[in-house]
């Protein structure tokens, strides 16, 4: 691969969330710009000059999301006064009604299309499928 | 000793403090995670956060200190959000069949996960401003602050329960699962996009490419909804 591809990758990336800030502020729209630079970004995928470069980077970036939401959630610790005067009973409404949204999305769409297996092959391998074929590989 | 203090005086006024911390403690909880056989209460996120927690309150660095480097980690959250228009257009043409049934489901997920809240913190008696901070906690922070702020919420509460929400999904989603014998790679990751967002869509991409780009999508359509549907459906009715 050209070790351009990546560099390439990302400044598409900036590209479209910047043209999405615009958008966002130009349409006055209740959306971040990141979101809207992804939906500018799906179509203009079509073509090969701007896909390759994309791929190059997403699978860095989206491979190991969780540790950009770190920033974020040590933030909490600013809150913990304000968590704490609420108690125990805020953390229980939260993972309880999380609980129920996960379980109502996840009936309703495995009633909804019920025959849908995974005949698609995916083209951005998680760490954990990863593993799990390495480990094939070794046992086989 | 006083060499040692200079040091990290030094340290924490670059964002080499905030930047290697936010790295160590990831790949640490990482490496953990691997090596729990990828167990939920060993979610990266949480015991990550934890230690970078800890180090901060023993070494008494304030939050704004450890940002000024760990800033440049948060800002990749939009190129990564950008980035996965990449799956949106590779399964696209599954989604475009499907369109239906996922926006049923973003709308009644959704609704299930904002009354579920509303209802149970009002039987408990909590306040009316935290109940209302409670409203966008399934959205993605930056527009749940935009709805926090549109029906009266308290700023700051939104975000943590945001985050809170985002979290436990991530660490509760394989039980509940296994509970409500929810078994299609689709379901599970539109589930965690669409009940708690970012964080439920990179547990997702962390076990299943298919399930990533669903929570990816109800993440998304979530935002969208929730940015047009609660500020109209909350002045009509309270």
């Amino acid at each position: 691969m050209n070790s351009m591809m990546p560099l390439k990758g990302f400044t598409v990336l900036l590209l479209f969330q910047a043209a999405g800030e615009l958008l966002a502020r130009i349409a006055y729209l209740p959306f971040p710009g990141p979101v809207l630079g992804m939906l500018l970004l799906a179509p203009c995928l079509v073509s090969r000059a701007i896909r390759e470069p994309v791929e190059a980077c997403a699978n860095f970036l989206l491979s190991h999301l969780s540790l950009l939401f770190i920033p974020v959630s040590v933030g909490l610790m600013t809150q913990l006064t304000l968590l704490r005067a609420h108690g125990i009973q805020l953390v229980l409404v939260l993972i309880i009604s999380c609980a129920v949204g996960l379980l109502v999305t996840g009936w309703l769409l495995s009633w909804l299309l019920p025959a849908d297996g995974e005949a698609q092959e995916p083209t951005v391998k998680s760490s954990e499928e990863k593993s799990k074929a390495a480990k094939q590989e070794s046992a086989s | 000793m006083n060499g040692l203090q200079d040091f990290w005086v030094y340290l924490a006024s670059t964002p080499l403090l905030g930047l290697s911390l936010t790295l160590l403690a990831y790949i640490a909880a990482y490496q953990f995670f691997v090596w729990r056989h990828y167990a939920p209460w060993a979610n990266p996120l949480m015991w990550a956060t934890a230690l970078v927690v800890g180090v901060l309150l023993i070494s008494q660095t304030d939050y704004r200190t450890y940002f000024e480097g760990a800033q440049f980690i948060h800002f990749l959250l939009g190129p990564s959000v950008v980035a996965m228009a990449l799956l949106l257009w590779t399964y696209w043409p599954r989604i475009r069949r499907q369109a239906v049934p996922l926006l049923i489901a973003s709308l009644a997920g959704g609704a299930a996960a904002v009354f579920s809240a509303v209802a149970l913190a009002w039987m408990l008696g909590i306040p009316r401003e935290v109940i209302l901070s409670l409203i966008p906690k399934s959205v993605t922070t930056p527009v749940a602050m935009g709805i926090g702020i549109k029906i009266g919420a308290e700023p700051s509460l939104v975000a943590a329960f945001v985050v809170i929400t985002g979290v436990t999904g991530a660490m509760i989603y394989r039980w509940v699962f296994a509970l409500g014998r929810i078994r299609s790679n689709v379901a599970k990751g539109y589930a965690l996009g669409t009940a708690s967002h970012g964080i439920g869509t990179a547990a997702a991409l962390q076990f299943n490419s298919t399930a990533g780009t669903y929570a990816a999508l109800a993440m998304v359509l979530q935002s969208v909804l929730a940015a047009l549907l609660i500020p109209l459906l909350f002045h009509l009715f309270i």
